[in-house]
């Protein structure tokens, strides 16, 4: 353990990629130095640079990219002057690498055991039996249940978290050295990446293994480094312990970041999000001097954007940032933010009662048809009940599958529901066809999406498509008048009045955004849903965008829906939240009631499994284990009863349980007795609560 | 899996039901027509209503069309009113001859296409790419007729190796077969080899086979194994499509060398009006082009495990 070269060194690491338009700088100056056993995390936007560091390391940047300058060392080793050969040995066997998409980093061709198989056999030139035994062992190191059936399987044939499992058993099949993490969590639901944040602390706690953690997320950084790079366009603006990032960080950027993401363990009045204005420059049009200057509150012209800026040691445990005025700013000063002000909801806009939602599927295979085509049914939806007032936020929270995409579609007409019955002023909807709803009717109940880069249309003006929603729902005819409707809801979203000449490509993901809201808010709603407008966005960009949501939404009184699997978003934006766990509400009440004891177990452990970047604030660790059943094959009794680690056996296993009031309309689906719920204990503690 | 394969099938039937019914329609529908094809354009009204008479024309056109149908499906087409035999006597020879043909296209050309566009793909826009590229749509991109013309000037009358007509009047012949598939691989080869280089490069790109290497594992085990399988499910289907061009498409080929095959007949017998021989050749023709979609679609899914197991 005690070896004194590191594993790995760069040192003023610089990569390009050369593209037609000429050279592109993608990392510049980049120092890093991974000792035996370290966890090393880097952290930044997308666009900073942070895989590309890690492709670097791998020596695999592609065709059009190179490393430029500086120098990459392993064990000593140089290995900027290796050979293809020697690089063969190093990948794999010294270097492992986990990748951010799970399903698409496995050959969908070949069966699990061939792809893990194949490292010991045509490295190593073991045996197939010994292949086959190694590849057992590892399946069973990061615990995957049976994993004889999963040797068996082909990639699409298990789940996200058992794909990103299988490739961490591939990275330690040959025990590497070090292990490089891009984004492993980021495609899996909260209470997979729980598990897998585990596993991967205890894979490194055991085996000794370096890491270099790359994530956008500070709190997953915070759980699993001993220390963090935080990058900006391209360049390291800070490193070092995570202690002293986290909590005496001198950047503005890094200040920034932790000001922007919401945490689970605090609300918008106590702690309101500060966005960082701007955006992130392009590569090839960055700034003279600091790169963040011109974003940032604290820059001082004549000495921001001078020279290019070197990093400075703040303490001698490496803690290093690149600013030129880090030892002058005062956070604190700056830090004063007034709280935003509370809006008292009005009558009941959205009544959904016992709505239920199955979608018949015909089996195909020889089987059924021989036992008399069977059809079975996918239970989507299986009773949803709950309310929305005027001027209020509900959230609906869960992880995929759980059936909260379906009651959208449902309210907004696109399916139709199997049972009871969806009310928007009194007036039920559950199976009124969008098609057959009046442009009253479906101007009052709009849609931002998930997904601002691919819901717009590219080959038309921002503009145009705003002012088609104006003419369409709000049945507007006269140009003037359209147009200045258009202008008013580009103000409406804080942007400027030329962006409306501009396709969709000109424009930022955040700017996109701005236009879905601009595009829903444009015939008056009454009810607007957004399904995860946030996450596909970048966590400075996020912040705005939630505050132009809550902002507008107070203004105008509309009730928001707000779909959502991530709960710190969930708690800063909600008045009132609805857990969903396999087509049922599981538990549901005011955000105080709901982030508060006594919990429904499933809330419970989706709280514990939400990575906080605070470290104030401790939490109570609970792993689900297993796997969302499938909605075509629910468990009997509780639908949570097959992953509850509170199950009791021979009563949640059999009855469905009741539905509880705990009072002022906090209900909970659960077996559990009143005096196990009282005495539960919160799931964060600290300063924060 | 095989469900599926059954619902082709009978889909599959169903096509053919359709396209020999509305051919039927087409061709037979008008009943004094068929006669004056069959009897010569100087024959009489009255000529014509006693021929009909005898050969059962007086029934209903369903009862006829099941009549002709099930004749069909046993293989007598009727008999051909320009060489005065029964259909099925000359038919089957000259499918077998394009079968012929065909077979020395395909086993020449897969192999050369999928190698080119393997190694075009494996290295986009490297030389070697932009030379099987530009070359591939260069010779797809002269048609066949200019192709068998300069093929034939060079190697026919300017250097004598091979015969100028394939109409293998003194038995089969190989070297007469060279030059038609020749013009036949020159036409589809870069085709083919298009699509397996934009399939080969879009599976070099995808994030699996970037997990292949940096297992480390050696070159030729990431394309070989993990490459070549994914590469080919696209052009697979391309390939057997190309069955269907070479059974109607050659005629240009067929006629140029006077070689005896399916597209002559098709072309002689249109130029003629032998309707009972139009009938039956646009019946194989249909039967192949079907037959050729079902084989890769039930190929398809067995290649993809995706939809194999889905």
């Amino acid at each position: 353990m005690s070896d004194p070269t590191p594993i790995l060194e760069c040192k003023g690491l610089s990569v390009s990629y050369f593209t037609r338009a000429g050279e592109i700088p993608a990392v510049k100056d980049f120092d890093l130095t991974v000792l035996q056993g370290e966890a090393v995390g880097i952290v930044g936007e997308s666009g900073c640079g942070k895989s590309t560091v890690a492709f670097a390391i791998m020596r695999y940047l592609g065709a059009n990219g190179a490393i430029v300058d500086g120098e990459l060392r392993f064990r000593g080793r140089d290995m900027l002057s290796m050979t293809a050969d020697d690089l063969r040995d190093i990948r794999g066997a010294r270097i492992a690498m986990i990748y951010q998409e799970p399903a698409s980093a496995l050959n969908p061709s070949m069966r699990i055991a061939e792809q893990l198989m194949e490292v010991p056999i045509h490295r190593d030139g073991a045996s197939r039996a010994e292949a086959r035994a190694l590849a057992l062992d590892v399946l069973a190191d990061v615990k995957l249940p049976d994993p004889d059936r999963i040797m068996d399987a082909y990639p699409h044939q298990i789940s996200g978290g058992q794909q990103q499992r299988v490739l961490i058993a591939m990275a330690l099949i040959s025990k590497p050295d070090l292990l490089l993490l891009d984004e492993p969590t980021t495609a899996l639901d909260v209470t997979i990446e729980a598990g897998i944040v585990q596993l991967v602390k205890e894979l490194s706690a055991r085996h000794g293994m370096a890491m270099i953690y790359i994530s956008h997320n500070l709190g997953l950084i915070l759980e699993t480094c001993d220390r963090v790079a935080v990058m900006y366009s391209g360049e390291v603006v800070e490193i070092g312990r995570v202690a002293d990032v986290f909590e005496h960080m001198r950047h503005p950027y890094t200040q920034g970041l932790f000001a922007s993401i919401p945490l689970p363990s605090s609300d918008r009045h106590a702690r309101p999000l500060r966005p960082i204005p701007g955006q992130l420059p392009l590569p090839h049009r960055r700034p003279k001097g600091c790169n963040f200057a011109p974003r940032c509150s604290f820059a001082v012209a004549g000495r921001c954007d001078q020279d290019a800026v070197p990093m400075r040691q703040i303490n001698g445990d490496g803690h290093e940032v690149r600013c030129v005025r880090w030892d002058e700013i005062d956070f604190q000063a700056a830090n004063a933010n007034e709280g935003i002000s509370h809006v008292s909801p009005g009558p009941v806009v959205l009544e959904v009662d016992r709505m239920r939602k199955y979608y018949e599927i015909k089996d195909n295979s020889f089987a059924a048809l021989i036992r008399g085509g069977a059809a079975r049914y996918v239970r989507a939806n299986e009773d949803i009940s709950f309310t929305a007032r005027e001027a209020e936020t509900v959230a609906i929270v869960g992880e995929s599958g759980c059936g909260k995409s379906t009651f959208a579609k449902v309210l907004m007409g696109l399916e139709q529901a199997t049972a009871g019955e969806v009310r928007l002023h009194g007036k039920d909807i559950s199976r009124l066809p969008i098609g057959q709803r009046s442009p009253e009717a479906v101007g009052i109940l709009q849609m931002v999406f998930q997904n601002p880069f691919d819901t717009l249309n590219p080959s038309w003006a921002v503009g145009a498509q705003i002012a088609r929603v104006v003419r369409k729902l709000g049945g507007e005819t006269d140009a003037g008048r359209i147009r200045s409707r258009v202008l008013e809801l580009l103000s409406l979203v804080k942007l400027p009045a030329d962006v409306a000449h501009r396709r969709p490509r000109q424009l930022s993901g955040g700017e996109k955004q701005r236009i879905g809201i601009a595009r829903a808010f444009a015939g008056n709603p009454a009810l607007v849903v957004a399904d995860e407008p946030v996450s596909a966005l970048d966590v400075s960009v996020q912040a705005a965008v939630i505050g132009l949501l809550g902002e507008i939404q107070a203004g105008q009184r509309t009730t928001l829906l707000f779909i959502s699997h991530d709960l710190s978003v969930v708690r800063y934006l909600s008045d009132r939240v609805v857990v969903m766990y396999l087509g049922h509400v599981v538990e549901q009440g005011s955000t105080d009631q709901v982030f508060r004891p006594p919990y429904h177990p499933y809330t419970e452990a989706l709280l514990s499994a939400v990575p906080i970047a605070d470290r104030s604030v401790s939490k109570r660790q609970i792993v689900l284990g297993g796997e969302l059943p499938s909605a075509l094959d629910p468990p009997a009794g509780c639908p949570f009863q097959a992953r509850c680690p509170r199950r009791i056996d021979g009563l949640c296993d059999r009855d469905m349980p009741p539905r509880r009031e705990l009072g002022a309309g906090h209900k909970i689906l659960c077996h559990l007795g009143d005096d196990v719920l009282m005495e539960m204990a919160p799931v964060f503690a600290g300063a924060a609560d | 899996m095989f469900v599926l394969a059954c619902r082709r099938l009978v889909s599959m039937a169903l096509i053919m039901a359709m396209v020999s019914f509305l051919l039927f329609l087409l061709f037979e529908s008008d009943k004094l027509a068929v006669a004056g094809k069959v009897l010569g354009p100087y024959s009489s009204v009255e000529q014509r209503e006693i021929w009909l008479e005898k050969n059962g024309y007086d029934r209903s056109f369903l009862t006829r069309y099941a009549d002709w149908a099930g004749n069909a499906v046993k293989g007598d087409f009727g008999t051909s009113l320009q060489l005065r035999a029964p259909v099925a006597d000359v038919l089957w020879p000259r499918l077998g001859n394009t079968a012929i043909l065909a077979a020395v296209v395909f086993a020449a050309m897969i192999p050369l296409s999928l190698l080119l566009g393997v190694l075009a793909g494996l290295r986009e826009s490297s030389l070697q790419d932009r030379v099987i590229s530009v070359a591939s749509v260069l010779t797809t991109s002269v048609p066949e007729f200019a192709s068998a013309t300069l093929l034939s000037a060079i190697f026919v009358f300017e250097l004598g190796w091979l015969p100028g007509t394939s109409a293998m009047t003194g038995g089969f012949n190989f070297k007469e077969l060279i030059l038609p598939a020749a013009v036949l691989i020159l036409f589809d080869f870069g085709y083919v080899t298009r699509m397996t280089r934009a399939s080969m490069a879009e599976v070099m790109t995808s994030p699996y086979i970037r997990t292949a290497i940096l297992k480390g594992l050696p070159y030729r085990r990431v394309i070989m194994r993990h490459a070549l399988r994914n590469a080919l499910i696209a052009p697979f289907t391309v390939i057997v499509l190309q069955m269907n061009w070479l059974l109607s498409g050659v005629i240009v080929v067929e006629v140029f060398f006077s070689y005896k095959g399916f597209g002559k007949l098709l072309l002689d017998a249109s130029l003629f009006g032998d309707i009972f021989v139009i009938e039956a050749c646009t019946l194989i023709a249909v039967f192949v082009a079907v037959f050729s979609q079902f084989i890769s679609d039930i190929g398809y899914m067995l290649l993809n495990p995706k939809i194999r197991f889905g």
